[in-house]
């Protein structure tokens, strides 16, 4: 080298370039996405989450001799666009205009299978018992028409909650406690005016309390109005020392009326009795038959049994048939994938202490607070990107794939679908920056952080969705540790109304946003730990 | 241009070792400043406390009046190479600079420009994890460009390099320096600094022991020095002191007089009757001036120990 080169003064006319946090922003991207090694890792975690999603985890169904999208099967949809059970025995007369239906109930009577999960649908019971189920229903009814899942107001007894008053599938309001009996019987009334529709109960027929006030927008002019019954499933649920189970079997529900007036204008002459079917299920068989349900007048009395439930569906309850899917059961390969994004989270903090990186860095960008909030919101916004394009795919792609092969996905709205697919991309990221933020409070091996990661997150959502656990322990794991994200997942609400097995993945003991919470609990506190090493420490 | 590097009674404990000890200087500008003494002796510590890297337990570190931490664009202000192991094996030189310069707010077109100075841009878009270690320094030479500073230190940067590296090095800090800035290098081999640096600052056992131009110390040197090699090192000691040599012990049965020349040496020590099997005359060097420095420190800090054994 004969003359020595030395560098140019930097341009003045260079352009200043973004502000402090802006020019560290940049510095960590660029260092990010020039090692190919994490961008590749990045995209194997997408692709992770979509094709164990899709391709491993929903096979096809059988029904009968057919199989797949034959055995497709839709629910019914209630006004609101949630799917229904609509199934109950109905004896029903046409109300047109205005009116009201009043009638007094003397008795609520059942029968279950009392070999629950022995009895398949469609086959004879041997051995019935006689009780109530907690949300067996009778009472009295104003439903725009006889088809599924069409709106509707009910004043009914139950088995186990009193008096309710009910209507477009998802409403439930308390009346009077306690069970109607032939000492205590129940009055109930319904008023029709407009579309609104007014419930009233009474103990005594004289004195009349107001439970609620429902609005039935679009009930069209004639409506049907009647006494009904109907009785959901028998769900038994087994706590063993190994888990849980749950087994159930159908039940029927008998109302006993009298006192029934109407007012109005009422066509036919007579009470006309029918089943209404909209849970898409062979009725259970009585002596032989199957059980549609049926209406009996003696003399000034009326009997009304019938099966079924009028409520909204949920994933496995006892009354909706078996193969019904969620759009969030699309994402079982985000396991893997956050394995796979969570490593790179890790290697991007790790990798500044391998060979002391780090003080490259920190000779670079002084400030350790915004250095470290540049690395997380990277590490946090690549993520997120990642998983919003995974889940982005996944869900509906799911969803298509579920259908062909026969499954039934309830319906959610816009907004819910928005949220799980942004609300998981969101938790993916969550987690990277905790598993960032533990990087650098441990500093070296990348695979150890991972693993404490995958242990606080992965783990107990394993522990908390899988049997082999308490119901209890389960709940617990999937209160306060970081898995607690996942509840993010929860598409279908619970309902006070209908007895199911609310139970991960597809029920958290947490709300969504709450559950999310949670592990931003843990990311902020790991992330405050991060910082105060990294200012404590010498680099 | 007149950015000086300030150090004044910087402490470091690690643990239970002292790694500074009242270390202070001022580096000035437009001179190439080395930076000696032997490994442990605190160098790298100072400049790790320089950069904000580690935190002095006392003392303060300014780079033109101002902590170096405080600074928006720190490498427009001091450029710097500590470890030249240190970038990511997996990134190619060039994206090194690259994250390194939107650190700064400069642009790819630097990063270029820094390249070719260091002779790496035939290589730019190699991984860093195959370069070899002189590679790798210039890389962090690259780095220390990067920003224009007025001020630059760099951390035994000849460690690796080969010949032609090394000329060049010394050529590329010189004119550095030449441009009126603050250059500040450090080594455990005096050699690597002797016709480079005009001011040296040695240090041993975390503090300043000299701070000299190399030609004052290159004079303090100077005078020969005599070694003798006699198995009655005690006699010989006693013979030459009252001859008036200034008589050191140097290891097993040697010792080095300075104050006398090897001809009257070898007179006094015949005259006394001491056997001697060697005689010999060792030449004034820079290397030689700093051991003496450095001895000294260690035997100054060995002499409470001494002290407190009597």
């Amino acid at each position: 080298m004969t003359a020595t080169l030395l560098p140019p003064p930097v341009s003045s006319t260079q352009p200043p370039g973004p502000p402090g946090f802006g020019r560290a922003l940049r510095a960590e991207w660029t260092k990010f996405r020039t090692l190919r090694g994490w961008i590749i890792a990045v995209l194997v975690g997408l692709a992770l989450i979509d094709a164990v999603g899709l391709l491993l985890v929903r096979g096809s169904i059988g029904c009968g001799t057919a199989s797949g999208k034959a055995c497709y099967q839709p629910l019914p949809t209630g006004p609101d666009g949630e799917a229904v059970t609509d199934a109950f025995y109905f004896a029903h007369r046409t109300l047109t205009g205005d009116g009201t239906i009043t009638a007094r109930m003397t008795d609520l009577t059942g029968r279950y299978s009392s070999h629950p999960g022995q009895v398949a649908a469609g086959q004879e019971d041997s051995g019935e018992t006689v009780g109530t189920q907690p949300w067996s229903k009778a009472g009295i009814l104003i439903k725009d028409g006889l088809t599924p899942g069409s709106a509707y107001a009910a004043m009914t007894a139950t088995g186990g909650h009193g008096t309710r008053m009910q209507w477009n599938f998802t409403h439930d309001a308390a009346g009077l406690p306690g069970p109607v009996t032939g000492s205590s019987p129940r009055w109930l009334r319904l008023t029709r005016s407009g579309d609104t529709v007014t419930g009233y109960d009474s103990s005594d027929g004289v004195t009349w309390a107001k439970v609620a006030t429902a609005r039935l927008t679009g009930l069209p002019a004639t409506v049907q109005v009647g006494l009904f019954a109907t009785s959901p499933g028998v769900l038994v649920l087994t706590e063993s020392f190994g888990g849980s189970s749950a087994t159930g079997g159908p039940s029927t529900a008998t109302g006993t009326f009298d006192h029934v007036a109407l007012s109005g204008t009422v066509g036919g002459a007579d009470w006309a009795g029918g089943a209404v079917n909209g849970d898409g299920r062979p009725a259970p068989l009585r002596d032989g038959r199957p059980l549609v349900g049926s209406y009996r007048p003696s003399g000034g009395q009326i009997t009304v049994t019938g099966s079924g439930d009028i409520a909204p569906a949920v994933p496995a309850a006892s009354t909706s048939p078996g193969a019904t899917a969620t759009i969030g059961d699309h994402l079982a390969g985000i396991f893997l994938g956050l394995v796979v994004l969570i490593v790179v989270a890790a290697m991007f903090a790790t990798a500044e202490y391998r060979r002391g990186l780090i003080r490259i860095t920190l000779a670079a960008i002084p400030s350790r607070g915004r250095l470290l909030a540049a690395k997380a919101t990277v590490i946090g916004a690549v993520t997120f990107a990642a998983g919003l394009v995974a889940v982005g795919v996944a869900v509906p792609v799911g969803v298509r794939i579920s259908r062909d092969s026969g499954f039934y996905v309830l319906p959610v709205s816009g907004a819910i679908e928005a949220r799980l697919i942004v609300g998981t991309a969101l938790v993916l990221a969550v987690c990277s920056v905790l598993a960032l933020a533990v990087g650098v409070i441990l500093r070296r091996g990348a695979a150890a952080v991972a693993a404490v990661v995958v242990v606080g997150i992965v783990l107990p959502y394993l522990l908390g969705t899988a049997a082999g656990l308490p119901d209890s322990a389960r709940e617990w794991l999937l209160r306060v540790t970081p898995a607690a994200g996942f509840a993010i997942g929860q598409t279908i609400p619970r309902y006070a109304q209908v007895t199911a097995r609310y139970d991960a993945p597809a029920y958290f003991p947490l709300g969504p946003w709450a559950g999310f919470a949670v592990l931003c609990g843990y990311a902020t506190v790991a992330l405050a730990i991060a910082y105060l090493l990294l200012r404590r420490r010498d680099a | 241009m007149d950015t000086k590097i300030e150090v004044d009674g910087l402490h470091k404990r690690f643990g239970g070792k002292t790694a500074l000890d009242g270390m202070t200087f001022t580096v000035a500008p437009g001179r190439v400043t080395g930076f000696v003494g032997p490994n442990g002796a605190g160098k790298s510590t100072t400049m790790r406390v320089i950069l904000g890297l580690d935190a002095p337990d006392a003392g303060t570190a300014l780079v033109g009046g101002r902590r170096y931490p405080s600074v928006p664009q720190p490498l427009r202000l001091v450029g710097s190479l500590l470890d030249a192991a240190a970038p990511q094996p997996g990134r190619t030189a060039r994206n090194h600079l690259l994250w390194l310069a939107h650190s700064q707010g400069l642009g790819v077109r630097r990063v270029d420009e820094v390249l070719d100075v260091v002779g790496l841009a035939s290589v730019a878009r190699r991984k860093a994890g195959g370069f070899s270690l002189g590679m790798r320094q210039r890389l962090g030479i690259a780095a220390a460009l990067l920003g224009d500073p007025p001020a630059l230190m760099f951390d035994e940067p000849f460690n690796g390099m080969d010949p032609e590296g090394i000329v060049w090095m010394r050529g590329l800090l010189r004119a550095l320096a030449a441009q009126g800035r603050t250059v500040l290098v450090s080594s455990h081999l005096m050699s690597e600094l002797q016709d480079m640096a005009d001011q040296l600052l040695v240090v041993g056992r975390g503090k300043l022991i000299a701070d000299t131009s190399t030609a004052a110390l290159l004079a303090a040197a100077a005078g020969d020095r005599v070694r003798v090699r006699t198995s009655a090192a005690a006699a010989a000691a006693a013979a030459l002191d009252r001859a008036g040599g200034d008589v050191t012990p140097a290891g097993h049965e040697a010792l080095t007089i300075a104050g006398l020349p090897a001809s009257e040496v070898v007179a006094v020590l015949n005259a006394a009757g001491v056997p001697f099997t060697e005689v010999a005359t060792e030449q004034a060097s820079l290397e030689r001036a700093y051991l003496e420095l450095t001895r000294e420190t260690v035997e100054y800090a060995g002499r409470p120990t001494h002290e407190a054994a009597r």
